[in-house]
This record gives structure tokens, sequence and C-alpha cells, in this order.
């Protein structure tokens, strides 16, 4: 168990570091599946064989196909690679450093308590059904709610503009020199 | 649990700062938005652990709110990043500045 979770450790953190250092957006995607897949093995040494399950279908199956989708759309137009900066600027070492230090406090001094008991049906489909149905009935009709407003608010954001006046909603400059001026002024 | 709580919290702790060094560094919204996915998978670690370090599936159900509320974020967040690269052709976070005063 031990060794699994060295080895788990191991690629959760590769792939972490890959996520933030890969050029490519594909290659980040990859490591972000690489991160999520051993992070569900993760939970199952943590008697957590729903969560498990879920990760790899809710994230491995649904939102990195999503971002793989999206990149799709994007790079494949602009076919940027982006520009890694080798270091991290100062001014955003130090609250890294900060956050990591109490964090790593709080880990090594606060939660060295014995782990409780528990039976072999803890985090089964079964046990976790039922506290969700029973105690947390309304954050999980509440959460439905959600799932449909996102429905919702990405097909309102997904749908084009009507054609006929090419930028009714826009302000004023039109579509193409307005376009290129503005990219002229950002950069 | 053979192997000891605080090595779960210490990974997540490292894939949370992880993340954030993705977000405070990366320039393309994408991979600002996969740290942030391991942002939110550190912290998950972090619930799973408590649930088990305590016996109560409690954490486990956060999880789960956590998971929906990932999913609709990633969903609305790369329309939005659609979008804004139909309107600039671009989606790189320091282009996207027009509402800097």
């Amino acid at each position: 168990m031990a060794v699994l979770f060295g080895g788990v450790a191991c690629l959760a953190l590769a792939g972490g570091v890959g996520v933030i250092a890969s050029r490519r957006p594909v290659h980040s995607v990859l490591a972000l599946l690489l991160v999520l897949g051993s992070l569900a093995v993760d939970y199952l040494l943590l008697d957590a064989q729903f969560i498990a399950v879920l990760q790899l279908i809710i994230y491995a199956g649904a939102i990195v196909v999503l971002f793989v989708f999206v990149i799709m759309l994007l790079h494949a137009r602009s076919g940027e690679v982006a520009r890694v900066p080798a270091v991290l600027p100062p001014a955003a070492a130090i609250p890294v450093c900060a956050v990591f230090g109490l964090m790593l406090l709080v880990v090594l001094t606060g939660a060295a308590i014995a782990p409780a008991a528990v039976g072999p049906a803890f985090g089964t489909v079964q046990e976790v059904g039922r506290a969700l149905f029973s105690r947390f009935l309304l954050p999980f009709e509440a959460a439905s709610i959600v799932l449909l407003i996102g429905m919702i608010g990405a097909v309102v954001l997904g749908k084009r503009l009507p054609p006929s006046p090419p930028d009714a909603g826009r302000p004023a400059e039109g579509p193409g020199e307005g376009r290129s001026k503005r990219r002229v002024e950002l950069r | 649990m053979t192997v000891p709580a605080p090595y779960h919290l210490a990974l997540s702790a490292v894939l949370f700062t992880l993340g954030m060094v993705g977000v405070l560094v990366r320039r393309s919204a994408l991979v600002v938005f996969m740290s942030i996915e391991v942002m939110l998978n550190a912290v998950n670690l972090a619930f799973v652990t408590f649930a088990r370090l305590r016996g109560v599936v409690d954490g486990q159900l956060l999880v789960f709110f956590v998971l929906v509320v990932a999913a609709v974020e990633v969903v609305i967040g790369l329309a939005i990043i659609v979008d804004v690269f139909r309107a600039m052709e671009t989606v790189d976070v320091d282009d996207v500045d027009l509402l800097r005063g």
C-alpha cells in the first residue's frame, strides 16, 4: 500500500508539474489526466470507492474531453505555442511560498490524530447514496439546479449572434477592421 | 488506512501549490483553467482524507458537490473562453484587458 501510494504521489506530482510546464495545451491536458487518474487511485486507498469512480467518470471522462474539444477548436486556428516563463516572478513567489508553508505547517502539526475505524461499507455507493438522499437532500436538489443553469448558460454563451446586422450587439466598429484595430492597440 | 493521513495531506498541499503557481504564471486561459482543476482536486483529496480520518462520509459528499460545481464551472468557463477567442482572436489572459481602467 505504501509503495502504491508512493507511485501514485509521484505520478500526481509529475502530472501537476506537466500541467503548468507544458508548452502545448494538449500536453497540459494529458498531464491533467495523469493527475486525475492517480488521484482516483489515491481515493481507493482512502476507502472512497464511489468518489474514485465519480472522479474517473466526471473528470477524466467529461471534463478532460471538454478541454480537448476546446483546444481543438481554438488552437487548430491559432496554432500558437505558449511562452512559459522559466522562473516565478518574485511578486508571485512570496504568496505561493507563504500559502505552501502554512499548509505544510498545518498538515505536519495538526493532522497527527489516529484514523477512526470504519466498516467495510465505508465509502460505497450505498452509504454515500443514503447520506446523499437523507441528510444532504436539499444540497443534492440544489446541485441539479446548478447543473441546469450550467447547461442553459453554455447554450446561451455558445450561441452565435444573428448574422443579418453584422455586429448588432457589439460596440460601433465593424467586425473585420475593428478586430484588427483592437489587436493592434493591444500589442 | 495504511498510509498515514499527513502524507495524503502533504500531497494535497503540494498539488494545490502547483495549481496556484500555474494560475499565477501561465498566460493561456486554458492552462489557467486546468491549474484551477488541479487546485480543486487537491482540495478534494484533503476532503477525502479527512473523511477517512474521521470515519464519517460527509467529506466524500462534499467532494461530490465540488465535482458538480467544477463541471458547471468548466462548461461555463470554456464557453466564455471560446467566446473571447471569437471576439479577440486570443486566449492570452494578458491580452484580454478591455476592462482595465
